[in-house]
């Protein structure tokens, strides 16, 4: 079954200047996607728009086959969508417990503080010491709070803005092994990812973006030598040349 | 020096405080310094007055005063009135003009201008439609009783000082413990991921408006009952209240109060120090050594 469905997307800041120009794809329950790309390839503009962050100009998003283009974020989440932005992921001035809470607030109350304790099983660090204030956490646990508020809802698919941004390689480590399980608990994930080992490491399918466009929709296992990868990045190869 | 400015100071302080609260409010969550916070406060005492106006035309007994206090029952329910029409004014003003300016992207210097513009079309409307003279909730005398030390307070004044503290820690308790208080401080960290956690942003602004109007309706009605209510009482406030929120730190609701009770006792020594007509500057003073010495205020976070 088909979890999320871009068609044709067109989405920026300016109509007249769109950063992603016409972008299609599918995505599977329980699948695992990568998307890759160089710096201002607007794989971050493209996932902000679909997580109703970023206006778009044209095309439609789609979930579990209802669509959703232009919804508020907030009104996306009540749909089932889980989007962890790249920073800035956590109210900082909140404690951990306060940050869950909120995003409890759209279950019903009695299922509430299960989910919390659930996320805390599932996210011992955090559990261990919820009255904490989140700004005092690590740029790891940073990115586990913000992996577990967007889980705490089910959501149907999770998506993630560069989780790995300016973290340590061990803290990238134990970020991915967090996505790992999350993916093996049969969550539907789409990754916007600079570290590209890692993410393809991770995931079975990945995208390319170039200049806005889809240049590559393949197997992850495509791109583990990297030739076709740099060709892609450097626009020596067309989508229709890797198709 | 006369320790009745410590009394003094309280109530003055306790109005200040109060609608130094709205302020601090809308400042945090909606990102800018609103100037009509200031006719919020006129319009609440007037808006209240004329309530109770119509209270004791149907029913005459409600103006009669109840020992110990001024005033009648008529007030308190009028007070009710004038909340609630008191927000209506602010909901509408963010409808018809902050709103739009937001949904706009408008630069906040944009909307600061909006609200000093319409800061001054309702002070005017206020003076066209009740005129510049002075009117009063009662004109029942009061005899201040005896406190000790050299102090003295009416029970008004007592009232004012005791449901001013009611009200401040019912709302810390509010925005600390409740949803609605943990959204309001989320959208005043960022409002973007706020969306992005399931809070309907709009909701929070709606709320914040509603407390932050409450709040300066009664504070207007506090004002009004201890001193006068006229068109310029809410704007003679303006300085006192944007001190009083810096002072306690923008978005803190117990550091409005405080920085309210501070700036009232400063300014009631201020009057048997140096005199009353320098009363109007201590709040400037204030202001000033804050945003040089401690621009995040008591109770702000630093880089906030």
């Amino acid at each position: 079954m088909t979890t999320l469905a871009l068609r044709d997307l067109k989405a920026g800041y300016d109509r007249d200047l769109p950063i992603v120009k016409g972008v299609s794809f599918e995505v599977e329950e329980g699948e695992c996607l990568c998307i890759l790309g160089p710096n201002g390839a607007g794989k971050s503009t493209m996932i902000k728009a679909v997580a109703g962050l970023v206006p778009t100009f044209g095309g439609t998003v789609h979930l579990n086959g209802a669509d959703i283009t232009g919804l508020a974020s907030h009104q996306l989440v009540r749909k089932g969508m889980g989007f962890v932005p790249q920073t800035e992921n956590i109210f900082t001035s909140l404690t951990i417990l306060e940050n869950l809470q909120i995003a409890a607030q759209l279950l019903p109350a009695a299922e509430r503080a299960n989910r919390i304790a659930a996320m805390f099983d599932m996210f011992p660090d955090l559990g261990s010491r919820p009255r904490t204030e989140a700004g005092a956490l690590s740029g790891g646990q940073r990115q586990m709070l913000a992996a577990a508020r967007a889980l705490l809802t089910e959501p149907k698919v999770l998506i993630l803005d560069e989780p790995s941004a300016g973290l340590s390689p061990k803290l990238v480590g134990q970020v991915f092994d967090t996505l790992r399980r999350i993916s093996a608990a049969g969550v539907t994930l789409v990754l916007v990812e600079q570290n590209v080992r890692a993410a393809l490491a991770l995931t079975e399918r990945a995208l390319v973006l170039v200049d806005g466009r889809l240049a590559h929709d393949g197997p992850a296992d495509d791109l583990h030598d990297g030739k076709l990868l740099g060709e892609l990045f450097l626009g020596h190869r067309s989508a229709e040349a890797s198709a | 020096m006369n320790p009745q400015a410590l009394i003094d100071g309280l109530v003055a302080g306790s109005t200040i405080g109060l609608g130094a609260i709205g302020l601090t409010l809308t400042y945090s969550i909606l990102r800018f310094a609103n100037f009509t916070h200031g006719d919020f406060l006129a319009w609440g005492a007037y808006l209240t007055l004329t309530v109770a106006g119509v209270l004791g035309g149907l029913a005459a007994g409600l103006g009669a005063p109840v020992y110990p206090f001024s005033f009648g029952w008529g007030l308190p329910l009028a007070m009710l009135g004038g909340v609630c029409l008191t927000i209506v004014l602010a909901l509408g003003l963010d409808r018809v003009l902050f709103g739009r300016l937001r949904a706009r992207g408008a630069d906040t210097i944009i909307i600061v201008m909006a609200s000093f513009g319409a800061s001054m079309a309702l002070r005017s409307l206020l003076e066209f439609i009740f005129t510049a003279k002075p009117v009063y909730f009662t004109k029942a005398l009061q005899i201040a009783n005896p406190l000790g030390f050299g102090m003295r307070a009416t029970p008004d004044q007592l009232l004012v000082i005791g449901l001013t503290l009611l009200l401040v820690v019912a709302l810390h308790l509010i925005v600390t413990f409740s949803a609605t208080g943990r959204a309001m401080r989320a959208v005043a960290e960022n409002p973007s991921l706020a969306g992005v956690y399931g809070i309907d942003v709009a909701r929070v602004v709606r709320v914040t408006w509603i407390i932050g109007a409450g709040m300066a309706c009664i504070a207007g009605v506090m004002a009004g009952l201890l001193v006068q209510i006229r068109p310029y009482m809410g704007f003679d406030l303006l300085l006192p209240l944007f001190a009083a929120a810096i002072l306690g730190g923008i978005g803190s609701i117990p550091g409005a109060m405080i920085g309210g009770l501070v700036i009232g006792l400063a300014e009631a020594f201020a009057v048997q120090i140096v005199g009353a007509e320098w009363r109007a500057a201590v709040a400037f003073v204030i202001l000033v050594l804050v945003l040089m010495l401690r621009p995040q205020g008591i109770f702000g976070r630093k880089g906030a």
